[in-house]
């Protein structure tokens, strides 16, 4: 079997990965191999696997580790870590390392924005959320026009509390 | 009737096995199982099962994995309903399974949760229908890890977007004989979906079982996803069926058919790599009407004798040897 990165040679390395507990084989020249990585077979297989992945995201950024390397709030993985293990960490990875990770979405997807289903029934709710501090606003205005401001004060704290419950 | 997908014959069954869509979903709050501890894993499985059981209407029964035997896992792998990787590590992983086996909802796989579907023979769309349905249902209860502008938002982003993986197991004989297989793995590559072997490893499919997938799900909508495996599936049917009428022509496939078939009915041992060669040829004569046995007795047989299956009939793990010979004292009886 000939080499399916470059396809002129013998492959002799043979690799073997699961993605989504599905498994795929690549089959590579010594070359081609060595150049992608795969030379030690004496070597980690987890690092390999990792390596594997992890090259979707492009090349770690050796010189980004200082004190400001920005890690995702929720998880703690910085963009290296996505690189290294090939796993994103957490829903909000994906809002801190936007920018970085749309490159590599492109690479995989050749396309960036989603079309199809969304997932509508939470979103209705998160909107109805809302329409209580609308209400309570709303109830406001009318005490301040009633010069009822004891009414006002308490409608006010509650609309700070509900909208500090919300950032 | 049993609805469980190797016990039946849906539609284009001469070539297309089963369907079966798969839904990547994940809860906003948590981070991916990647990054959960046993303890957390297990707490997630349990606000999930909640969820599912508020409003069970698919009557799902919530199965620990750690409850199962190791032979018990693998051979719900050998019948497609979890992923071999899912079968390997018991590890704060549950399963919320139908009693035909159709619906099955793994947690803690690499995501969250994976909704899967099996039907028999080609139904992308049925199948969609019902994994949209449960989707819904899970959607209106838990807070789903979304983003406008990416999608649904799972561990690895192969997956990002729809989330959604169709596939279909098709049998394809004759495009194997001929040669021209290769050369379809090869376009149908380009056009954005996978296609590989169904069974077992390496290059080669075993039993002439392929499946093929939709490798994109991100910029394309679940509906034009599945309108294109539809498209590509179709076509690679009427590639098949046309090479099976030329190769049907020569008496040495005839020939080889009942040879197959001889090798099944009267075999002491059979490996899995037999039983999987020879039902093949004898799946193909089954179609072309040149054997009497229903295909839905070959699908049945070509799943329930894997090896971890035979495991669970005999309940213990037994040598390889023992397990051949069951396999061969099973499909004998079976087919004669």
């Amino acid at each position: 079997m000939l080499c399916q990165n470059c396809g002129k040679y013998e492959a002799t390395t043979h690799v073997k990965r699961i993605i989504n507990g599905e498994s795929a084989e690549a089959h590579l020249c010594s070359d081609c191999a060595k150049a992608l990585g795969y030379n030690d077979v004496f070597g980690g297989f987890g690092n390999t696997f990792g390596d594997l992945l992890g090259s979707f995201f492009g090349e770690p950024q050796v010189g980004a580790i200082s004190s400001r390397t920005i890690h995702c709030e929720k998880c703690g993985n910085t963009f290296n870590d996505i690189v290294n293990s090939g796993k994103i960490g957490c829903a909000d990875c994906y809002t801190t390392f936007y920018d970085k990770l749309l490159p590599s979405l492109q690479r995989i997807h050749g396309k960036t924005r989603h079309e199809g289903k969304n997932p509508t029934i939470i979103k209705t709710e998160v909107t109805n959320s809302q329409n209580p501090i609308e209400e309570l606003e709303e109830q406001l205005r009318i005490a301040i026009n009633e010069q009822n401001f004891e009414k006002a004060a308490q409608l006010r704290d509650k609309i700070n509390e509900l909208k500090e419950g919300q950032k | 009737m049993s609805n469980r997908w190797y016990l039946g014959v849906g539609e284009q069954s001469d070539i297309v096995v089963s369907t079966r869509i798969r839904l990547a979903r994940n809860l906003n709050e948590y981070p991916f199982p990647n990054k959960l501890n046993t303890k957390s894993r297990t707490a997630l499985n349990n606000i999930i099962k909640d969820a599912v059981e508020m409003d069970n209407k698919f009557d799902l029964r919530f199965v620990e994995m750690k409850s199962l035997a190791r032979f018990e896992a693998a051979s719900m792998a050998e019948r497609h309903i979890i992923s071999p990787e899912f079968a390997s590590d018991h590890d704060g992983r549950a399963l919320m399974i139908s009693k035909d086996e159709d619906i099955c909802i793994m947690l803690n796989e690499e995501d969250h949760i994976r909704i899967q579907i099996m039907k028999s023979g080609f139904a992308l769309d049925e199948a969609y229908e019902v994994a949209d349905e449960i989707d819904d249902l899970l959607g209106s209860k838990l807070e789903y890890a979304f983003d406008e502008r990416i999608g649904y938002l799972t561990q690895c982003p192969t997956n990002l977007g729809t989330g959604m993986r169709a596939s279909v197991m098709l049998h394809l004989p004759a495009l194997t004989m001929n040669g021209q297989i290769h050369k379809l793995i090869n376009t149908i590559s380009k056009l954005g979906l996978t296609f590989r072997g169904a069974f077992g490893e390496g290059t080669k499919a075993t039993g002439d079982m392929y499946q093929l997938s939709n490798q994109i799900t991100l910029g394309i909508s679940e509906e034009f996803a599945i309108k294109n495996l539809k498209a590509i599936t179709l076509q690679l049917c009427a590639n098949e069926r046309a090479a099976r009428e030329e190769l049907l022509k020569s008496i040495d496939t005839e020939d080889a058919i009942f040879r197959a078939f001889g090798t099944l009915k009267w075999a002491r041992l059979l490996s899995t790599q037999e039983l999987m060669d020879n039902l093949s040829l004898v799946r193909l004569g089954s179609v072309a009407g040149k054997i009497s046995v229903p295909i839905e007795t070959l699908n049945e047989l070509m799943i329930s004798m894997q090896p971890a299956s035979i495991n669970v009939l005999a309940q213990q793990k037994l040598e390889e040897k023992e397990r051949d010979t069951i396999r061969a004292t099973k499909v004998r009886n079976r087919l004669s």
